[in-house]
């Protein structure tokens, strides 16, 4: 399985999670796991997804995220979940 | 499973508190290249250069773009060159010749930089590497990303004093040669002692005779992440300063590590090591005189400085060490002074002298680096500050290295500007006694006793 964490964060706005996930499922990225809370006063939302099936390249998903995000007012990013695992996991 | 706080934390230290790799360094051996005719030479060393190097950049912005985290340089280090040319290069002039095609082969693969215009000397100069060294004003101030170094000395040789001698003349030659720039030829040479073979960072960087055909090192950065990490130590005792360090230290080496294992597999090139450097940048925040500040100095420069150092330099080793499986290059923290806000700002006050730098070497990864010097400072005086750094690290087995800018035309009062990540800094005064009769007598310093452990 290749996983990968999008983050949200910015405003709380009506519709941000259906957007991101009418993305992922339009490309068939697979969403295991979802949580959101207030950090700073700022919404922040974190997906862990599973992209081993995606249509697309894994740099054109992020491209296409983050283009997403500022249609929408917030910072979306797409990053492999290798870089957060090495990091807090021994 | 991670959680959003883990996830939260990771990407502040790379929004806010400036967490990238500073480097990917693809080291390759140009000893395949030499030959008896220059011109082929030359020619040799660009095609494996463009060969082996081609996807270097790309893979790197690959890298970054997946990981979400910025890999601010893709670098390149070859074979010291003055061992690729001993046997075609007849003068300086040829080995010009060579430093342009590094230069060529650097700027079309697309790399920031690209370190190995070298000679190895520590006991005594071929006519080879005399002719390299003598062609440094040329080579430096004619070619636009070529780093050059000489080492000088080391625990097992001692000092090539000939070799210290010549290199105060060629400094001041080189700071003239590109006198129209605030000397900034002299930004791309360094003098070490004890200079390690698999060295990332420009401009020391070669890919020593003792590494495989080709090799990634990665060095990594992070000064504001340990700076920030700080702020929860305030007022702490020095277990818990020290254990906040070791933490961060981990988890900025956990980055590297991953991507120079990335690096390496997308490449198809085996991975080297990893070098743990807290290595500044001009930007704010991103200063390790300012880590020193936060352990409680009010100014770096400040009596308590090179202790504060010392344990810090420490502290990131024992957390990096871990975290990676093959650690070496320099591994320490840099104080480049230029690159580093909160050191021009003590350079520039006075409360941050040479001599006070001088000590501060000893107990982290480099030397003098990157200081700007009055552009009337004798050649002689040049010598002996490299001759100083240099027994430094001959005795305590360590690098040491002397990156030092006399700015033609300039004097203290004065500032030069090299732009980038190479920063600006105020124009410190040197000592000016003479030291001419110790660095012209000739010959070598022997190794010291310690070395002797056969």
């Amino acid at each position: 399985m290749n996983k990968a964490i999008i983050t949200v964060v910015g405003q709380d706005t009506v519709g941000i999670i259906a957007r991101v996930c009418t993305y992922l499922s339009e490309h068939q990225v697979n969403v295991l796991d979802i949580s959101q809370t207030i950090i700073d006063g700022f919404f922040n939302m974190m997906m862990i997804v599973d992209y081993t099936n995606a249509d697309t390249e894994f740099g054109a998903m992020v491209t296409d995220l983050d283009a997403l995000g500022e249609q929408i007012g917030v910072k979306i990013r797409c990053q492999r979940e290798e870089i957060f695992t090495k990091m807090h996991r021994v | 499973m991670l959680n959003i706080m883990e996830v939260h934390e990771t990407n502040q230290m790379i929004e806010q508190e400036k967490l990238d790799v500073r480097t990917i360094t693809m080291g390759i051996s140009l000893l395949d290249c030499a030959g008896a005719d220059v011109d082929v030479v030359a020619e040799n060393i660009y095609r494996k250069i463009t060969t082996y190097a081609k996807d270097l950049v790309a893979t790197g912005e690959a890298i970054e773009r997946d990981y979400g985290i910025p890999i601010v340089n893709k670098r390149i280090t070859v074979t010291p060159i003055s061992l690729v040319g001993a046997g075609c290069c007849a003068s300086s002039g040829d080995f010009v010749k060579l430093a342009h095609a590094l230069d060529r082969a650097a700027k079309q693969v697309g790399v920031d930089l690209i370190g190995g215009y070298s000679a190895l000397v520590s006991k005594a100069m071929t006519p080879a590497e005399e002719m390299l060294i003598r062609s440094l004003p040329q080579a430096l101030s004619e070619t636009d990303i070529v780093c050059s170094s000489v080492n000088v000395g080391s625990t097992k040789t001692g000092i090539d004093m000939n070799a210290v001698e010549l290199l105060g003349h060629i400094i001041k030659d080189i700071a003239y040669a590109t006198r129209d720039n605030d000397s900034y030829g002299c930004v791309k040479f360094v003098a070490f002692c004890n200079a390690p073979d698999d060295n990332p960072f420009m401009a020391g960087g070669f890919h020593g005779v003792t590494e495989g055909d080709a090799v990634i090192n990665v060095g990594v950065s992070g000064p504001g992440v340990v700076s920030r990490a700080l702020d929860e130590a305030e007022g702490r005792d020095f277990e818990f300063l020290c254990e906040t360090i070791k933490r961060t230290a981990f988890k900025i080496t956990r980055v590297g590590q991953l991507v120079a294992q990335e690096a390496s597999r997308r490449l198809g090139i085996p991975f080297g090591i990893i070098d743990l450097s807290l290595a500044p940048t001009p930007a704010v925040g991103d200063s390790v005189g300012e880590v020193l500040e936060k352990i409680g100095l009010e100014q770096v420069g400040a009596p308590g400085t090179t202790a504060a150092l010392a344990m810090l330099n420490d502290q990131v080793k024992k957390g990096g060490i871990m975290a990676s499986s093959y650690v070496g290059g320099l591994s320490g923290a840099f104080i480049p002074v230029s690159e580093d806000r909160n050191m021009i700002d003590a350079a520039g006050s006075g409360c941050l002298t040479i001599e006070k730098l001088e000590a501060m070497t000893c107990v982290c990864s480099v030397g003098l680096d990157m200081i700007a010097i009055p552009g009337d400072t004798t050649a002689a005086t040049i010598s002996g500050i490299i001759a100083d750094e240099a027994a430094i690290g001959m005795v305590n087995q360590k690098t040491t290295a002397v990156r030092i800018i006399p700015v033609y035309g300039k004097g203290v009062g004065d500032s030069a500007e090299f732009g980038g990540l190479m920063g600006y800094a105020p124009i410190m005064p040197v000592n000016r006694a003479g030291c001419e009769a110790f660095v012209t007598r000739g010959g070598r310093i022997p190794a010291p006793i310690h070395s002797f452990k056969n």
